[in-house]
């Protein structure tokens, strides 16, 4: 229990000056600012937008400077300030078809239509520290060829032209909305993607890792990769049509799976789905695989006992804001539970001290 | 007043798309450059707020809420009776004002000035930024020296 303590004010107060100090560090070193961050730290940037749940890239480098670079902390803020926001309302689903793709690769179809594009990719690098980056130097201009303008297929589009993999049925249905009623078990597949999408990179990461290592095995390929931008469409109530509200950026993993087939289904490949804000392709490709495996009833597969098939545990501890909510609480005073605690420990031992005591007394 | 039936939706559609789109710093500096500032009164002063983006399962299938993006819109009307919207990616009053602007003067007899200093330049720096990203992709795609294909002939 936690139960409000009063006084500390003027040592709150120092403590916060202080904080305000070391978070700009040597003022004989020049500060940060926002646009250094949000162009030069571009990937924190992304991942406190995603698990911030707020694509806002301005928002999430302030976040970061006052966070110190504390990316959950940076996350914490974006979400308390995302609830200080009217909501005007809904997109229509955004069309990844159509992505401006800066990046697209398949490690299953070598000759994919629209081609393997690699774009800025950390891939291939020799994870060798560069210390040119040290000094500070001009950047030789990226080398360009003739840009390719038409939309880019999803290469499961192929497979499901051949009826190989899955059907993915389209539909129109409202999806729960877990930032506005509170998530109930069993959670359906849009709930548990807009879990995973804002979960956390790390635990994402764990999870997905652990159904490679062979818990809920589900033999994940790599179908699709891409990163790009999207337009952002909404329907506009006063003016009776839909409108681009805006550009953003996102990493899509389309996962192709094994599947021996069922009773109602012949063998087929299934689908695990990864949609992230930003270039964050690490998180994309983990959300796939947990999404795969969370498919495990839906699909007809065994429960395995697998934690990454337990969709209460997965998705109950996804969430970093949650997850340090609680956990750092407990730093917070608890002298009142605390005391309590102790008087009890104090009787059990003077209880147990007298028990013995007759006992040495008699022999 | 305008004669809104005369504008196709299509039309309006795609300049508010743009407006919304575009970055703030380029549009301001066009809107200056146009000079002139017309009389208009709100009907909705400019108001930030969030807008839940959706996709798709699998990309294709059910839709799910992916995460929030940040929004300002605003409505105002010309002395002449003439509505603006504006609907604006980010935190921008000043970006959906112009917008706005922009919007209800689309609708007026000052189209054609607006769409040559305005529109028309912004779209041509929207797509030469677009362009020039696809090109760097265009120059990271792996050829491979197995394949056979049709365009290399």
């Amino acid at each position: 229990m936690y139960v409000a303590v009063k006084g500390g004010e003027k040592a709150i107060e120092n403590a916060h000056a202080w904080l305000a100090e070391e978070r700009r560090g040597d003022p004989g070193v020049a500060e940060l600012s926002l646009a250094q961050i949000r162009e030069q730290l571009s990937l924190a940037v992304n991942r406190v937008m995603a698990e911030g749940s707020l694509y806002d890239p301005d928002l999430a480098a302030l976040a970061i400077k006052q966070a110190r670079g504390d990316l959950i902390e940076a996350i914490f803020l974006i979400r308390a300030y995302r609830t200080t926001l009217p909501r005007f309302g809904n997109s229509t689903p955004v069309d990844t078809g159509g992505m401006a793709c800066d990046r697209r690769i398949s490690a299953t179809f070598k000759d994919a239509p629209g081609g393997q594009v690699l774009g800025p990719t950390f891939d291939y690098t020799h994870r060798l520290l560069d210390f040119k980056l040290a000094a500070d130097g001009a950047v030789p201009e990226a080398p360009t060829a003739a840009p390719r303008h038409e939309p880019t297929p999803h290469i499961t589009k192929f497979l499901k032209d051949e009826g190989l993999i899955q059907d993915e049925p389209a539909s129109d249905k409202p999806p729960g909305d877990l930032t506005r009623e509170p998530m109930e078990f069993p959670a359906d597949r849009p709930l548990r993607l807009q879990a995973l999408t804002r979960g956390d990179e790390g635990f994402v990461l764990g999870m997905a890792y652990s159904t490679q290592r062979g818990y809920a095995r589900n033999h994940a390929f790599v179908g699709e990769l891409r990163i790009g931008t999207v337009a952002v469409e909404m329907e506009i109530p006063e003016l009776g049509f839909t409108i681009e509200i805006g550009e953003i950026a996102l990493t899509e993993c389309e996962t192709v799976n094994q599947f021996k087939g069922s009773k109602t289904e012949p063998p087929q490949f299934t689908r695990g789905y990864g949609l992230v804000f930003g270039q964050s392709e690490r998180k994309a490709i983990a959300m796939a695989l947990v999404d795969r495996a969370l498919r495990w009833e839906e699909l007809g597969e065994d429960d395995l006992g697998a934690p990454a098939q337990d969709q209460e545990f997965v998705l109950s501890h996804a969430d970093n804001i949650q997850a340090t909510g609680f956990l750092e609480h407990i730093k917070l005073p608890h002298y009142v539970d605390f005391q309590s605690e102790l008087e009890l420990v104090r009787k059990l031992r003077r209880e147990a001290k007298e028990r013995l005591e007759p006992r040495e007394a008699a022999e | 007043m305008a004669d809104q039936t005369k504008i196709a939706t299509g039309d309006r559609q795609a300049w508010l798309g743009l407006l919304a789109r575009a970055p703030a710093e380029a549009l301001a500096a066009l809107w200056s450059g146009y000079g002139a500032r017309p009389e208009f009164q709100w009907l909705r002063t400019p108001e930030i707020g969030g807008v839940m983006v959706r996709g798709r399962a699998g990309g294709i299938g059910a839709p799910f809420n992916l995460g929030e993006m940040t929004v300002t819109r605003c409505a105002l009307v010309l002395a002449d009776g003439t509505e603006g919207h504006g609907y604006v990616q980010g935190r921008g009053k000043t970006h959906a004002e112009t917008a706005a602007l922009i919007d209800a003067l689309m609708q007026t007899g000052d189209a054609d000035t607006v769409r040559a200093k305005i529109l028309e330049p912004l779209t041509r720096q929207v797509q030469a930024a677009r362009s020039a990203r696809a090109a760097k992709a265009a120059a990271t795609k792996v050829e491979f020296f197995t394949m056979v294909r049709g365009e290399d002939q």
